[in-house]
């Protein structure tokens, strides 16, 4: 199982100050434990001193625990939720170059399409398109991509939000 | 008011109220070496920056303040490096300043250039790379402000020499006194949840067999009064972990002693047979559970601790309590009164008779020498805890001669006890008890140190010598790495295997003296005495005494590692006393 399909994998996102050295600090306690980073996404927020990691461990909850805690002790670290793919929207970039010989360029642009991807680049004989899309969607496209020849993929790591509160608060009240 | 970053360095520290620096200058600390000279804080020159890092810690102990130390970049910062992991492990206040090559230099190797804030990054509760002279004043008050708030630890501000330099216009800057800090991500609280601390009180007063398993965290919130407090209202028993010894009176009726590895066996049985564990500023460490599945297995828990990350570590508690130990005792203890005091705490005779059986079977126990046998070295504390004053400050090294002098002192006072717990520094004694003495020059400061851990760190007694700490040290020459030699005795079929440090070599005494102190050597029981109050009467020099004693004596009792606290080994001549 790999990190897209949410099976044993935990996401966190992690609100930091925007400050030199805390990307270090956050992967250290990782690091430590023998944790590895699946992926992990990197950016700042709308309030320019903070930025906001997005990391997917390839570990349980469970022992994820403790991690969380030590992280969430880190002078740097504002505060950390722990999302549940369940419950929560989550969206990833891929951007890939793949074999396009003229002769079956028409068969990817046939797979671009059903995917709602983009062509971003043409070549003679290759082709790059982009996906975002939830993860496991990427993981789809991508595997259909292989057969074909991938030169080049480049994936941006998820990124994600809650979900909404679908149902109106009682009693509803202007 | 214009200034150099280096001048506003002594500045800050100086408003942040210190009074003492332990440090040794060197290339890229050297700027602020000079305005050093002008300011009021008394720097003390070590011989090792371990020295200064270990003095800093052994002050922090002492006074409650934090410590400070201050050296140069490379080699000088990486020999801090196990003081600032200690400071870590036993969540002392301490703020360490490092030179750094010229910030253009750094990422060049230039000379003396390491990676300072990489190498400590795990080792610090934060550190800091200051990269302009004008942060210079509000990262020093960040830095104390974390230093010394929620669980306190060390912190670390690295400062690269062109922003001191005051040849180097980057060095240039307007002084400002920082009044507030701008941490979003820090936010110590005090408080415990009010509805945590009845549901606490309720379980107290519902308990047939609770104890207060009482550690570092006392001592850190200044909480050893409120403790007292809360023992005598509930009539439940105290252990003091090696981190809180002195946090709660050794001759009070209530105290039970050290618990774990080679705790006393009453306190670690009680915690065993318990109902309710009232876990205080403790942390659960391997040393004190033993095999954690196999630890006080009928007990409930209640945890109560600064730093929630500990909440939960090592055994689940069925009420954890985040909050400072002093705030959340004393809201315990008036919850308690509300609750009826302590006419609501249930008849514990039966459990108080069984804890008193097991003092009276089990105590700590020795066999004194006869003849022209060698000395024992609980002798020799019994005779020293004897011969000094009561509010005496003790620091000691890592070994068997440690866990002697937390098993035979009596600690009747809080800050009375200097050591290194979480990461067992061998060589922490006399550095510590050097700054122990910094901090309370009233106080009587004895070092209690193994032969090992004296030759890690003995060049720091020319630092007393010369700066004026005349400390004393009781040197336990068992002519052994004695904690290991006991391990490879009882654990590897007495094979012993690199332990031997030789009998005579080096000549303490002579080494005492080339060192600048007074040397004394005492070779039996007779002798000790006198040399006690010997170098008691010396208060112009450090005394070391070399105290002679028995090679194989072993510590006991004791819980071998991995194995339950149910499975103690006790002294041999209880073996044959029902548990
Ligand atoms: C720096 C360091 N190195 C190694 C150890 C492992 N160790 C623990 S106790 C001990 C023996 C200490 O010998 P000594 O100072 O003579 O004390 P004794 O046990 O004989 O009283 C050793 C080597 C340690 N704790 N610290
Ligand atoms: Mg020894």
């Amino acid at each position: 199982m790999t990190a897209a399909d949410g099976g044993g994998t935990t996401t966190l996102v992690v609100r930091v100050e925007n400050k030199a050295g805390v990307l270090a600090r956050v992967a250290g306690l990782f690091a430590r434990r023998g944790f590895n980073i699946e992926s992990l996404a990197v950016a700042p927020t709308d309030d320019e001193r903070f930025s906001r990691l997005t990391i997917v461990v390839g570990v349980d909850a469970a022992p994820m625990e403790q991690v969380v805690k030590q992280l969430d002790k880190l002078v740097n670290v504002v505060d950390i939720q722990e999302l549940n793919p369940a419950v929560s929207v989550e969206r990833e970039l891929m951007m890939a170059t793949v074999r396009a010989d003229p002769s079956i360029r028409g068969q990817i642009l046939d797979l671009v399409r059903v995917f709602q991807a983009t062509v971003l680049n043409v070549g003679y004989d290759e082709i790059m398109v982009s996906l975002t899309g939830s993860p496991s969607r990427v993981d789809d496209f991508e595997d259909l991509l292989r057969p074909y020849g991938i030169v080049d993929v480049q994936r941006t790591g998820k990124v994600a939000l809650p979900k909404l509160v679908k149902s109106a608060p009682d009693p509803l009240t202007p | 008011m214009n200034m150099n970053g280096g001048q506003a360095l002594m500045k800050a520290l100086e408003n942040e109220g210190v009074d003492i620096l332990f440090g040794l200058p060197g290339g890229a600390i050297l700027p602020v070496y000079d305005p050093l000279i002008d300011s009021s804080i008394r720097h003390v020159l070590v011989r090792h920056e371990q020295g200064a890092g270990h003095m800093a810690e052994g002050y922090a102990h002492a006074t409650g303040r934090p410590g400070v130390a201050m050296v140069t970049s490379g080699p000088a910062a990486t020999n801090i490096v196990t003081p600032l992991c200690d400071a870590y492990m036993d969540s002392i206040p301490m703020v360490v300043v490092t030179g750094q090559v010229p910030y253009a230099a750094i990422g060049t190797d230039a000379f003396q250039e390491c990676d300072t804030t990489g190498i400590t990054m795990s080792v610090t509760k934060h550190n800091y790379l200051v990269t302009e002279a004008a942060d210079i004043p509000q990262v020093i008050h960040d830095a104390f402000y974390i230093a010394t708030t929620g669980r306190p630890g060390p912190v670390l501000v690295d400062i690269p020499k062109d922003i001191v330099d005051p040849n180097n216009p980057r060095s240039a800057m307007e002084w400002y006194t920082p009044d507030s800090h701008d941490l979003p991500g820090y936010l110590p609280n005090q408080a415990g949840d009010a509805e945590l601390i009845r549901q606490a009180a309720k379980l107290i007063c519902e308990a047939e067999r609770p104890v207060l398993y009482t550690g570092g965290g006392i001592l850190k919130s200044r909480g050893a009064e409120a403790l007292l407090e809360l023992a005598e209202l509930t009539g439940i028993h105290v252990v003091t972990t090696l981190m809180n010894r002195g946090g709660f009176p050794d001759d009070h009726p209530l105290c039970l002693g050290m618990p774990g590895m080679h705790g006393n066996y009453t306190a670690v049985t009680a915690m065993q047979e318990s109902d309710l564990l009232i876990a205080l500023g403790a942390r659960f460490d391997d040393r004190v559970t033993g095999k954690v599945a196999g630890f006080a297995p009928l007990a409930k828990i209640i945890h109560v601790d600064i730093d929630s990350a500990e909440l939960g570590k090592v055994r689940r508690p069925d009420v954890a309590i985040q909050g400072d130990c002093r705030v959340v005792i004393e809201e315990l203890v008036k919850a308690l009164k509300e609750m009826g005091g302590r006419e609501a705490q249930p008849d514990r005779n039966q459990w108080r008779s069984r804890i008193s059986g097991w003092q009276e079977r089990f105590p700590l126990t020795y066999e004194q020498s006869k003849g022209d046998e060698m000395l024992k070295p609980q002798y020799v504390l019994e005779q020293l805890r004897d011969s000094t004053p009561s509010d005496t400050i003790v620091a000691s090294g890592v070994g068997q001669h440690q866990m002697w002098t937390s098993q035979y002192w009596k600690f009747n006072h809080p800050y009375t006890w200097v050591n290194s717990g979480g990461l067992g520094t061998m060589g922490f004694a006399i550095p510590a008890a050097i700054g122990a003495k910094a901090g309370r020059p009233d106080r009587m400061v004895w070092a209690v140190d193994g032969d090992g851990c004296f030759q890690m760190t003995a060049q720091e007694l020319v630092t007393a010598a010369t700066e004026g700490f005349p400390i004393k040290v009781a040197l336990i020459n068992n002519a052994y790495l004695g904690m290991v030699r006991q391990w490879q005795e009882m654990f590897y079929e007495e094979r012993y295997s690199e332990v031997y440090l030789t009998r005579d070599v080096p000549d303490y005494k002579m080494w005492a003296e080339a060192l600048g102190c007074v040397g004394l050597r005492v070779e039996s029981p007779e002798e000790v005495g006198p040399a006690i109050a010997q170098a008691n009467e010396i208060n112009d020099q450090p005394v070391v005494v070399e105290f002679r004693c028995e090679a194989e004596e072993n510590v006991f009792p004791m819980v071998p590692a991995g194995m339950s606290n149910s499975d103690m080994v006790v002294d041999p001549s209880q073996r044959d006393q029902p548990r």
